[in-house]
């Protein structure tokens, strides 16, 4: 008979090797395109798929050469982290004032704001897209910078109000009372209070924003194209270009999956809205 | 804006309701802080974001308007609806939204909860197997897109293709046989980290005494499992549900860069039916008409989440 | 100097009054506890003092100067909170001087300030420490050092030592009680724990529901109670009450038949109570002992006792079912459910009114 100590040793293999084959299993695809990433052209199209092959960085070097990806890839930056810092910035001033000034509209004005996102893109492409042109904002990235920071306020807003929700409002009080005007009390007092919470949402508007599709299809064509634009431009079955496909892939998700791997702790706290703790 | 307005009309209210109960020596006049107004410069940008596109878009879906065909643009009322309605992709670009959102819905929150369940006891390499779970979720949609449809989906060179001959049986054209699957395939890989990052955590807040003692009243781990993870999980659930929708009810680009909507209409759904008349057929009236009809689906379904799922996140328990 | 004149200060969330009508004048360097049930309004009034919560109406001036309009700042007073409120991002030296500096102050000066301030509250060694480094009584005392570097006209104190444990508690008391006769300020403090009132007001200003009870000294309170409200909450266990009405009024005394048992009579020269007045005897447990059966002013029956080494307080039934707490010195041996006599001390018995007002 075994003891209680060998059957949770076994019980614990058992969860392990299982929880292991279904990670294996998740992350396979990604594995794949980096491995594929590696192959030269007529082995990444080989049939059966080969597994073992001599690695060559050729894919990478020619692919700036193909599609400029370094135009992309500064597009895509510039985008992201132009409406990260604006939508910050026009976010945390009315996080603030639904934290510690709330009033009974508070909560329905949140909820309003989520719902803003629930408005479907098609919805308003049109208008967008005329608006857009006559602004003269299509294909730049102006014009994409403020969709995003649009369409991720309400979230980052969501985010950041709850992690003020977290702090006390006595440490707010002090710091009126030790003569902060309200720009001091956010700056001084509430802002180094909370900056790993707001790394977390900056970290989301970066992520939601390098990873956006739509409007990035919809509203650039090449000068102001994000690396979004660059990836779905190899869906035309124009060529068997996979392996470079599979380095534009791996170079265009890099920088996000690393950044999603160091931070995902903080990253879950704002996800989950104050639901999780 | 509305808020700070709420908010001096509420004391304006008790300086008067209190001025009648006895004469005041000074009557004060409200002060107002600037903490207050702050709020009003995202709900003035989210007001405008909202109200403008959407007034143009409920002015365009009444006329006629095509940019191939510049001319007087008269109004025609209800007509682009009709020709919307009666167009043969709308019941499919209807019933296409809510398989995709309903089934990646169902995927994502099951095999969410089983598998946080499931790594939440200890075992070795927990840590890697996390960062494993969650990496789908920062691909972006085109990538992981064409990485399924080209690498692994494919019939020829695909991996499932591989399998499939490995044991003899005839690879499967995935896309052809099976369009919708494969795309509800793509998007719950997409989504599944994200309902496992918070399944995760939240585990991880479950009370271990609660546990110990539900142990002790003789409960197995089925019943453990049923009567307290799954509630400490509502929460989380609730969120995963409300997010996902948001993000599923506009799903675009997965569809752009695999099916293109095809064959036929098998993989449109509802944002891609309008992308299909707006930017390709240029007939701004009946996307927009379209475009509308999306609104208020999105809105009903935004009524039941945020009334049933609202209340769940702001009401702290 | 600081002089502090309250008028008419009223204060209402929606519908409900919190403060309804303070009048309440505050001197120089007196040491001021409001105390009260929660709820009573207490800590609002303290915030209003600060400028943290808007008032509904009346006025709050200080040394002349109207400040009910003025935001905290400028309002020359500093608080204290019952969380300590401690930036959490900077050390106790930031923490200290993060009003200096927000004022423009010279750095020199600063530094000299916060460096005076921690040796007055032994501080020195942890300038450089982050709050959560900190022990409970450490955080309360750079709480405190926060207000003292600002060098107000007002401390404000909101239940400062509610968060600390019972020793630390008595410890900081003291220390309170210290630096108020160094400093020579103004202080005002919301307490709910009456021992901390008695213990460190020149003042008290009892307050329930929105309104004061009693203003005057801890001893005044105790022994002086206006109305039923404030002898009831102050003192410990708390007095008890007996049914009775008047059966007599003279310039010999009143003579009350209690409900419990015998008439009883009360050295005063009160004459305007008519016969027939339905009142409430109270008698703290200091002024109750027990005695034979047959010599007490009562009957009563023993239920429980508790044995707390100096004294036992015995908590007895009359047979009208009315509770009586007894406080006693010597040790004798009642047994529970034994009958007793009661002999009340009648020069310190209070009478009232039944709407509260104390007769006697």
């Amino acid at each position: 008979m075994t003891t209680l100590k060998q059957q949770k040793q076994i019980h614990a293999i058992l969860l392990g090797t299982l929880s292991w084959t279904i990670a294996l299993i998740l992350f396979f695809p990604i594995f794949w395109m980096v491995l594929t990433s590696f192959k030269t052209e007529i082995d990444a199209f080989a049939t059966p798929p080969s597994i073992f092959f001599w690695p060559t960085l050729e894919n990478y070097l020619t692919i700036n050469e193909r599609s400029d990806y370094f135009h992309f890839a500064w597009n895509s930056v510039v985008v992201s982290f132009g409406a990260t810092i604006a939508g910050m910035i026009i976010a945390i001033p009315a996080a603030f004032s639904m934290a510690f000034y709330e009033t009974k509209r508070t909560k329905t004005t949140l909820l309003w704001m989520l719902s803003t996102k629930m408005l479907p893109p098609v919805g308003v492409l049109m208008p967008i897209y005329l608006i857009f042109k006559d602004f003269s904002l299509l294909d730049t990235k102006t014009g994409l910078t403020i969709i995003y920071t649009l369409i991720n306020l309400p979230i980052m807003v969501w985010m950041i109000y709850t992690y003020f929700k977290e702090i006390p409002k006595d440490i707010l009080e002090a710091a009126r009372i030790d003569g902060a005007s309200v720009m001091q009390e956010i700056l001084l007092v509430l802002i180094p209070m909370t900056k790993g919470g707001l790394a977390s949402t900056a970290l989301l508007s970066l992520i939601l924003s390098w990873n956006e599709a739509f409007w990035s299809l919809n509203l650039t064509s090449s000068e102001a194209a994000p690396l979004t634009a660059l990836v779905a431009s190899y869906s035309s079955p124009e060529g068997l270009f996979w392996a470079k496909l599979s380095a534009v892939s791996t170079l265009a998700c890099a920088p996000i999956l690393i950044f999603g791997w160091v931070s995902q702790k903080q990253l879950v706290r704002g996800l989950s809205f104050g639901a999780v703790k | 804006m509305g808020t700070s307005i709420t908010m001096s009309n509420t004391n304006q209210h008790n300086a008067s309701a209190a001025s009648t109960k006895t004469p005041l020596p000074t009557p004060l006049k409200p002060r107002k802080s600037l903490g207050s107004f702050l709020v009003t410069p995202s709900v003035l940008i989210l007001l405008v974001w909202m109200i403008v596109p959407l007034a143009m878009t409920i002015y365009f879906s009444l006329i006629r308007y095509n940019l191939l065909y510049p001319g007087d643009n008269e109004l025609v009322w209800l007509e682009n609806f009709e020709f919307f309605v009666t167009d043969d992709g709308f019941f499919a670009g209807i019933s296409n939204t809510l398989i995709l959102v309903g089934s990646v819905l169902v995927i994502t929150v099951a095999m969410g909860v089983g598998i946080s369940v499931l790594i939440n006891s200890s075992f070795w390499g927990q840590g890697i197997v996390r960062v494993l779970l969650i990496s789908p979720f920062f691909i972006m949609p085109t990538v992981s897109s064409l990485v399924w449809k080209n690498l692994i989906f494919h019939p020829v060179s695909g991996v499932l293709a591989a399998i499939w001959q490995f044991f003899g049986a005839t690879p499967i054209d995935w896309f052809t046989t099976y369009p919708l699957l494969s795309i509800i395939i793509i998007v719950a890989w997409q989504w599944l980290p994200f309902a496992i990052l918070l399944f995760v955590t939240a585990l991880q807040s479950l009370d271990q005494e609660q546990q110990e003692a539900a142990r002790l009243d003789g409960a197995g781990s089925w019943s453990i499992f049923y009567y307290l993870t799954l509630p400490h999980l509502a929460r989380p659930i609730a969120v995963v549900v409300m997010i996902e929708t948001i993000f599923l009810l506009s799903l675009f680009a997965e569809i752009f860069t695999t099916t293109g909507g095809g064959p036929g209409y098998e993989t449109t759904n509802l944002a891609y039916l309008i992308y299909s008349q707006a930017l390709l057929q240029f007939d701004v009236g009946m996307a927009s008409a379209g475009g509308l009809i999306a609104v208020i689906l999105a809105n009903i379904a935004a009524f039941f989440l945020v009334r049933v799922i609202g209340k769940n996140l702001t009401d702290k328990p | 100097m600081a002089y502090l004149d309250i008028k008419q200060l009223r204060k209402a969330y929606n519908e409900t009054e919190i403060l309804k009508g303070i009048d309440l004048e505050i001197n120089d360097q007196e040491f001021v506890v409001f105390v009260g049930p929660s709820g009573c309004g207490k800590t609002t009034l303290l915030r209003s003092i600060a400028g943290l919560e808007e008032v509904t109406s009346g006025q709050i001036v200080l040394d002349s100067t109207d400040i009910t309009q003025l935001p905290p700042a400028k309002r020359d007073l500093a608080m204290v909170f019952q969380s300590y409120a401690l930036y959490p991002h900077m050390s106790v030296k930031e923490n200290m001087s993060f009003a200096l500096k927000l004022a423009g102050i010279e750095k020199a000066v600063i530094e000299k300030k916060v460096k005076e301030t921690a040796e007055i509250l032994e501080l020195g060694p942890l300038l450089e420490r982050k709050p959560k480094d900190l022990s409970g009584g450490q955080r309360q005392r750079v709480a405190i050092g926060r207000a003292i570097v600002r060098n107000p006209k007002v401390f404000l104190f909101d239940e400062p030592l509610s968060n600390l444990d019972a020793a630390l508690r008595i410890q900081m008391r003291l220390e309170l009680a210290k630096l108020h006769k160094e400093l020579k300020t103004t202080m005002i403090y919301v307490t709910h724990d009456q021992v901390e009132a008695m213990t460190l007001a020149d003042k008290v200003v009892l307050l329930n529901q929105g309104k004061i009870e009693q203003i005057g000294s801890p001893l005044d309170l105790y022994t002086k109670p206006a109305n039923k409200f404030v002898a009831g909450f102050l003192g410990m266990p708390r007095m008890s009450f007996l049914d009775g009405k008047i059966v007599s009024s003279g310039t010999e005394g009143i003579q009350v038949q209690l409900a419990a048992g015998e008439n009883v009579s009360l050295p005063t020269r009160e004459t305007s109570l008519s016969t027939g007045t339905p009142v409430s005897l109270g008698v703290r447990p200091e002024h109750v002992s027990i005695s034979d059966v047959a010599n007490g002013h009562l009957q009563a029956r023993l239920e429980v006792s508790e044995h707390l080494g100096s004294d036992t307080y015995y908590y007895v039934k009359t047979p009208t079912n009315e509770s009586i707490t007894i406080r006693s010195d010597n040790q004798n041996k009642v047994n529970d459910n034994e009958a007793v006599g009661l002999q009340l001390d009648l020069t310190q018995c209070h009478l009232f009114e039944k709407e509260g007002n104390r007769i006697y």
